[in-house]
């Protein structure tokens, strides 16, 4: 009987058919490289308001993700496309991007600015965004190199409240001015 | 690289040149194959991708890509440039240098010409090249036998501009000398055919330089589907708010015939339609090297693929991806080419290893412009379900009916092409 069922599917093809339900669900590079297609192979974005996802922090993707999903964070596709995902699927696409080298960018900033971020990173941001941004507490993102623009556009979504900001951020940011957090973001994106 | 005759002779041997060229059969194998070999047809949205993941994931696996030109202009943003948004094509053409340089992908640039699949080899202009699995991604050609009198004269009169180069750059230039008050008709063909908002945003496109530069002209728009096909509500509204009276869409509209000497178009017989400008959006399938290899499905049109692997199910051994494929519920898009590509370099790697394939993960995401500053978008997530490439329910869509997002949707899609178009030459 077996034998004759292999015969059969070998000479209609249904054996492709059975041989494709066997494939391995999609795995993080499966899932992350089409991505790639709007935040650059291997996470590393050429487009300066689209984030750089590569070396990002495990937990600061999916907690984006996550929010991206129920609606809590704005973006224009990223809250259709996270709905896409299962949470075992956004957990592994995070452990993807997280393993890629830094995306280092040379982007033009202005250098009195950074300096001035330099100082107020230390004495504001340094416990959470930890070693000049190159590293996060929890689920605080990674800032090192990320694209200036992309940037800016979340600072003015914070401010203007569409996005929330987390406690111990708004604690910060509420009594610095707009100019301290240009300079802010100038340092993050100078850091290498 | 080209062959003068002494070289060429070098190559095959005194004794055949002795004996005078006649005695070879078939064309000098150009390149000698090695263990193990892929062969990309087309450096465009599929296939520069394919080429270049392949290569990512194994270097063990030599990469030749096949392409006829030394250069690509992309179709996505080119309708910026005929509404005078875009100055000129360079921010959208690539170059292959890195990809070879990068990743050390083999790049001929030739034009591949017929596919033995039993023998595994392909001819191409210089010579023939053997493979041990072949990906086509050769975009779309036109079914010419449905647009009675379009032929290539026609072409340079009337511009389908659907292939993005010297075609857009003619329909431009026809528009820019147009006189205020001319109309400029276009027609589509019944999906599907390449970027289903694609015809919509051209409209948009021009509508936006013709209010600027020609208040007094319009475009008729000549649909043969009985609707907009993507997007519909959101180029509705984009209409009505910026375009009224110059955007004069028709549909069920199908025209059937062009006659280029009156500029006309013709519906099926029954109507025809005079332009100044006349922008001809013919009916399509796959690339001819793939209908030519046998690779399409019962349509006539597009080729069947296995969703996992994009392998033809009609020739072991040659994969389709991009346009030319039918891949479920992706659309014709660049970036789901790009998407495809990226599933079939992986469980291609997987095959020619021996190796557990992996099931696909694939999204589309697509913008489309509506005036210089304003852009709506639709994106989905892609998986297999009982052997189909569908949508992933609950998920996707397009953008807010209301606009709200239209302004931002305009800087990122910037980003998007300036990604993609990295991904496909870095
Ligand atoms: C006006 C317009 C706007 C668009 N806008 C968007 C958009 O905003 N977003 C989006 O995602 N998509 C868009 N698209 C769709 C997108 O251009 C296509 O879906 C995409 O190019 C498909 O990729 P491909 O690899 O299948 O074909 P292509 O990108 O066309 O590449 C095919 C390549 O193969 C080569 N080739 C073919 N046959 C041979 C042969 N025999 N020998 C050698 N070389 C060969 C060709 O020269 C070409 O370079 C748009 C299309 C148009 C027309």
């Amino acid at each position: 009987m077996m034998m004759k069922w292999r015969g059969w599917a070998l000479a209609t093809g249904a054996l492709a058919v059975s041989a494709m339900a066997q494939a391995a669900p999609p795995s993080a590079a499966m899932l992350s490289n089409a991505c790639a297609g709007c935040h650059g192979t291997n996470g590393g974005s050429a487009g300066p308001t689209m984030p750089s996802l590569a070396s990002q922090s495990k937990e600061a993707i999916e907690a984006a993700m996550k929010k991206f999903k129920n609606g809590e964070r704005p973006g224009s596709v990223m809250g259709r496309l996270a709905k896409g995902y299962s949470d075992a699927e956004i957990t592994a696409m995070a452990e993807f991007f997280s393993k890629q080298k830094l995306h280092v960018t040379s982007q033009s900033v202005d250098a009195a600015k950074v300096k001035k971020g330099a100082s107020l990173q230390e004495s504001n941001c340094g416990r959470c965004h930890i070693e000049d941004g190159r590293e996060g507490k929890d689920d605080t993102p990674v800032m090192a190199s990320q694209w200036l623009p992309y940037m800016q556009m979340q600072m003015a979504d914070y401010l203007s409240g569409k996005r929330k900001m987390p406690e111990k951020m708004k604690e910060k940011v509420d009594p610095m001015s707009k100019e301290d957090l240009d300079a802010l973001l100038h340092f993050y994106a100078s850091v290498k | 690289m080209t062959l003068d005759r002494r070289s060429f002779l070098k190559l095959v041997g005194a004794g055949a040149g002795a004996a005078g060229l006649p005695m070879i059969g078939r064309a000098a194998e150009l390149m000698p194959k090695g263990a193990k070999r892929v062969v990309v047809v087309g450096g465009g949205y599929g296939g520069t991708i394919a080429a270049k993941y392949i290569r990512m994931m194994d270097k063990s696996i030599e990469v030749v890509m096949i392409e006829r030109n030394d250069h690509f202009v992309s179709c996505p943003f080119s309708n910026l440039y005929i509404g005078g948004i875009l100055k000129d094509l360079n921010p959208l053409t690539i170059k292959y240098d890195k990809l070879a340089a990068n990743h050390g992908v083999k790049v001929v640039q030739a034009e591949v010409t017929a596919i033995d699949p039993a023998a595994k080899v392909v001819t191409t202009s210089k010579g023939t090249v053997s493979y041990d699995r072949l990906v086509l991604s050769p975009g779309v050609d036109f079914r010419l036998e449905e647009m009675k009198g379009y032929d290539a004269a026609a072409m340079e009169k009337m511009p389908h501009a659907w292939k993005a180069g010297p075609q857009t750059v003619l329909l431009r230039k026809q528009l820019e000398a147009m006189k205020d008050g001319g109309t400029m008709v276009m027609t589509i063909p019944l999906s599907p055919y390449r970027c289903p908002p694609g015809p919509y945003e051209r409209a948009s496109m021009v509508a936006h330089y013709l209010k600027a530069n020609k208040p007094k002209s319009k475009i008729v728009v000549l649909d043969a589907n009985p609707d907009i096909t993507s997007k519909g509500g959101l180029f509705k509204k984009g209409w009505k708010d910026n375009y009224e009276g110059i955007i004069d869409y028709r549909p069920a509209k199908k025209v059937t015939e062009v006659e280029p000497g009156k500029m006309t178009v013709l519906i099926e017989g029954l109507e025809d339609v005079k332009g100044d400008v006349v922008n001809v959006i013919p009916p399509q399938r796959a690339g001819q090297i793939a209908v030519a290899a046998g690779l399409v499905g019962d349509d006539k049109n597009w080729c069947t693929v296995n969703p996992t692997t994009f392998e033809s199910t009609k020739q072991a051994g040659i994969h389709v991806i991009g346009d030319a494929s039918n891949a479920g519920a992706m659309p014709k898009s660049g970036y789901s080419a790009n998407s495809e590509a990226k599933v079939c370099a992986m469980n291609i790697v997987a095959l020619m290893n021996g190796k557990e394939l992996t099931e696909m993960s694939g999204i589309n995401t697509c913008y489309s412009y509506i005036t210089d500053k304003e852009a709506v978008s639709v994106a989905a997530v892609y998986k297999v379900a009982d052997g189909k490439i569908i949508a992933v329910p609950n998920s996707g869509g397009v953008s807010p009916a209301d606009f709200s997002a239209a302004k931002i949707e305009a800087v990122y899609a910037e980003s998007w092409l300036r990604n993609i178009l990295t991904e496909m030459s870095t």
